[in-house]
């Protein structure tokens, strides 16, 4: 066996990117075939206007403000793939991060309205609120084998009734709306008054001024990158990453050599919940969204997450880019011709390229098996041109 | 008819990327022989039958089928020719019987669809008659032995008419008398006209029963030769390209101090209500191999797991160097000095998407070495430390420590656990199974490794199915039969035939002295 250079093609990483780009394009087009025929007229300007998002917008100062938008967004959408693909690693299938993310949103906005606090201990507590979440799905796992996708389902609807119950305390008396998270509501003489608390909302880091003043963009993408980076060295650098990759990959082998698979279990879920929580605090403590408290639906940000973590490949560096694109083209769908389309077609034509993600398998198989088949040939023209 | 062969593989050549499975391979089977196929794993044994039964397209070569050429393209094919085989691992329903595993596919039905069982039995029982073949039509398959059950399945190819018969590697599960049952049971088919492959690497079986034998080696084809011109010594040069020691080098054992203590211990099992171990003591001393020996399912592998600490005791007491480990966790027991040679690798014994480097630190990852007391891995260390074993212990892979462990050959990945468990400098080495599926070179090496430790001064509780491993390596014998242990051999006085008796329950001793 003499050591070769691995051809470009055969390389892992290529090959993720190329199926992901694959399942992008063919996603694109479907959404694209199913645009014509539910109306032929707008379909090219809709998959166009998805794909553009705020390059719609003919100004540069509005396309960068609105692409800071779509950045706002995409922090909380990374920290749920994160959550999603941190789970995956250990062999976990964290459908829970909706649910998590919830409690973190629960957590964070409580804090800052009702007990008037800063944004540094909201997000803490919104950590705790998703590690807490997490974890029960995760102690459920490990000491009475419930699946943890059966209970991270039963789960998510729990905590958003719970959180739903619970803003209600700190909701506008004329709307379905949390107030604004720089106010803080207090008893004064027997009736519920606000008095402002701006230091809830995280600092901007002066990275507005980037972003053509849109005051939501801040601390939330940098600290979401950084810790991109940071899940990427724990489960590759650590020992506590070791020990969870090989429960993940084994968890027979990892029983075997002593490794305690329960308490891994358990961590493993609270971590990935901590890392919707913070997802979630990421979002709120801008001040971008105030909570209906009617919402009678999971937020889509922990779902998405899921197809985020498989479009980048499973891997951390990779979910940046992916979560970056779904973001993109999710707030691409407020483009549409609403005349014509109705906004939810962004969602289906992501839904689309979603699905098709649980090909990127399919396509690397597929690719190896044609250079196989390619190479198979080469050895036999080869022997053929020797022998002639 | 003119040909005297019944089928003829020519000149077949099987490439996938990177390897050439088989290079050139003939093999031509007379009508009337039993014909053996020898080789070691990875040989390209399977591969040539694969293209047999048109599971893969051969890039160059004919198959004939009485002097015709004939294109195989899936099984359906093969058996249409009358080809049928009798897999290592019985395809076999369960909870069906074994009349109904028979006729499964090939059902005599009436017109409106029912089933006529009353043929298909007259049929069986008239087959079984003629051919020695004792089964019970009736009988459950889950209910009968493992020899019962290898006789369902060459029924199963004598119900269809097949003409040609291949048996790969059926001795395997086997007690040796269930063994010379079989082979008399080849006898007979021999007679009555069948030909038959029969694949195998166990020689003695091979000269007791193949009139010529086809040796494969590293895809390429080495010759054939009839059994009785040839000597076992001959058989394996040619198997493995030089000559092997078969018998292991040992000298007397000297037992020391006890190290473990197995008192009155009982294991639940996992798939029945009774317990899979039931009250089993015995000792093991330092510079001993005490081996366990039984057939596969009579409580070795529960036994080890109470022994390692991967299932519970129900009750009873251990004890490791006069230490009690009874209710030790598997780190506890790890730390005290236990070696665990698991008796599947890939289950338990490997992380097989883990790199080579990785997985030759599982048991240490976390010492000062290889992890900082922050939790950092220190890369160069492990690092360092595989390529130690590596070179120690040659294990042979693709890109050395960075090679993931699934792509590496068996003998290759059974290398890398032994040479991290006995690294470990353990005062007890439990092996199961160590050399199960691994060829004539690496089992002679594994052997040695395992009697150096003996001589070394560790004790070694060695499990295995293996006559041969057995008598050759242990140095005591405790039989282990539906959970209990029936009996203590002396490895120099005992016979495989009484063995046998053991291990099939047939006899015990009367009452186990305690030691």
């Amino acid at each position: 066996m003499q050591k070769e250079r691995t051809p470009l093609l055969r390389k892992p990483s290529v090959q993720t990117l190329l199926a992901s780009l694959v399942c992008i394009l063919l996603g694109l087009l479907i959404g694209y075939i199913a645009l014509l025929i539910i109306n032929p007229a707008g379909a090219g300007q809709a998959i166009t206007a998805i794909v553009k998002n705020f390059w719609t917008y003919s100004k540069p100062a509005t396309q960068i403000k609105n692409l800071g938008m779509t950045l706002v967004k995409t922090a909380p959408l990374l920290m749920c793939s994160l959550s999603v693909l941190f789970a995956y690693k250990v062999g976990l299938f964290n459908i829970g991060a909706a649910g998590q993310y919830v409690a973190g949103a629960g957590a964070c906005i409580y804090c800052a309205i009702g007990l008037g606090w800063g944004w540094l201990p909201c997000m803490v507590m919104a950590i705790l609120a998703g590690a807490l979440v997490g974890s029960i799905s995760g102690v459920l796992k490990a000491y009475r084998n419930v699946n943890e996708v059966i209970s991270c389902i039963m789960l998510n609807w729990i905590t958003l009734y719970l959180v739903n119950t619970l803003l209600a305390n700190v909701k506008e008396p004329t709307s379905n709306y949390t107030y604004a998270i720089s106010k803080h509501l207090v008893m004064v003489d027997g009736a519920a008054t606000t008095v402002a608390n701006p230091g809830a909302i995280m600092p901007s880091l002066g990275l507005e001024k980037l972003f053509s003043n849109n005051k939501y963009v801040g601390l939330a993408l940098p600290l979401a990158v950084l810790l991109a980076i940071a899940v990427w060295v724990v489960l590759n650098k650590t020992r506590l990453g070791y020990e969870l990759r090989a429960t993940g990959l084994n968890k027979n082998a990892a029983k075997y050599c002593g490794m305690q698979d329960r308490k891994n279990i358990v961590l493993t879920m609270a971590i990935a919940g901590g890392l919707a929580g913070i997802g979630a605090a990421m979002l709120y403590l801008t001040g971008l969204q105030q909570w209906s408290v009617t919402q009678s639906s999971v937020p889509a940000m922990g779902f998405n997450g899921i197809a985020a973590a498989f479009l980048g490949g499973l891997n951390p560096i990779g979910t940046i880019v992916s979560s970056l694109f779904i973001q993109h083209i999710t707030d691409g769908g407020s483009f549409l011709d609403m005349r014509v389309y109705s906004a939810e077609i962004s969602d289906f034509i992501s839904s689309l390229i979603i699905y098709l993600c649980s090909f990127v398998l399919f396509f690397k198989t597929t690719l190896n098996k044609t250079l196989d088949r390619r190479e198979e040939k080469a050895i036999r023209m080869a022997k053929g041109g020797k022998a002639s | 008819m003119g040909s005297e062969y019944a089928i003829e593989m020519l000149g077949i050549t099987k490439r996938f990327p990177g390897i050439i499975a088989n290079d050139n391979i003939t093999l031509q089977l007379r009508k009337g022989e039993i014909h053996a196929l020898l080789g070691e794993n990875g040989a390209g044994k399977s591969t040539l039958m694969s293209v047999l039964f048109g599971l893969y397209q051969p890039e160059e070569g004919v198959i004939k089928k009485d002097g015709q050429v004939v294109k195989i393209n899936d099984p359906n094919d093969a058996n249409a020719l009358g080809i049928g085989m009798v897999h290592q691992h019985f395809k076999l329903v369960e909870c069906f019987t074994v009349l109904d595993n028979i006729i499964l596919g090939v059902e005599p039905t009436s017109k409106f669809g029912l089933l006529k069982k009353d043929e298909a039995r007259k049929r069986v029982v008239e087959l079984s008659e003629r051919y020695g073949l004792q089964v019970d039509p009736d009988a459950k398959i889950s209910d009968i032995t493992v020899g019962m059950q290898q006789r369902t399945e060459i029924l199963k190819m004598l119900y269809r008419d097949n003409e040609i018969l291949i048996f790969d590697e059926p001795t395997a599960v086997l007690t040796p008398q269930e063994i010379d049952e079989l082979m008399q049971i080849m006898r007979n088919l021999r007679a009555e006209g069948k030909s038959i492959l029969f694949i195998s690497h166990k020689l003695a079986e091979i000269m007791a029963v193949a009139d010529r034998c086809s040796v494969l080696r590293k895809g390429k084809y080495i010759g054939t030769v009839n059994t009785a011109d040839v000597t076992m010594e001959d058989l394996s040069a040619m198997m493995v390209g030089r000559n092997v020691n078969f018998h292991v080098e040992k000298k007397e054992s000297h037992p020391g101090e006890v190290i473990l203590h197995v008192d009155n211990i009982s294991v639940a099992s996992r798939t029945h209500h009774k317990d899979a171990v039931h009250h089993v003591s015995f000792d093991v001393h330092a510079g001993e191999i005490v081996c366990i020996a039984g057939i596969d399912g009579n409580g070795q592998t529960e036994l080890v797991y109470g022994i390692t600490g991967l299932e519970p005791l129900k009750e009873g007491r251990l004890e490791l160097q006069g230490k009690d480990i009874t209710k030790a966790s598997i780190r506890e027991r790890s730390l005290s000095g236990m070696s665990h040679i698991p008796e599947d690798r890939h289950k338990h014994g490997l992380v097989l998407d883990f790199t080579l480097e990785d997985d030759m630190i599982l048991q240490r990852y976390f010492e000062k070495a290889f992890s900082s007391v922050i939790g950092f891995m220190k890369r160069p260390n492990i690092r360092k430390y595989s390529e130690k074993l590596i070179d120690q212990y040659d294990i042979r892979s693709g890109q050395g420590s960075a090679t993931t462990v699934r792509s590496m050959s068996g003998g290759n990945q059974q290398k890398a656990i032994i040479a991290r468990e006995i690294d470990k400098d353990p005062v007890l080495l439990v092996a199961v199974q160590p050399t199960r599926g691994l060829d004539v070179g690496a089992i002679e090496y594994i052997h040695r490794q395992i009697v150096a430790q003996r001589d070394a001064g560790k004790a070694v509780l060695l499990v295995s199915l293996e006559m041969d491993e057995v008598l050759d390596v242990s140095d005591r014998i405790l039989v282990m039969y539906e959970g209990e242990i029936v009996g203590e051999l002396d490895p120099k006085k005992t016979t495989p035939e009484e063995m046998g008796l053991y291990m099939a329950g047939a006899k015990r001793d009367s009452e186990r002295k305690e030691d």
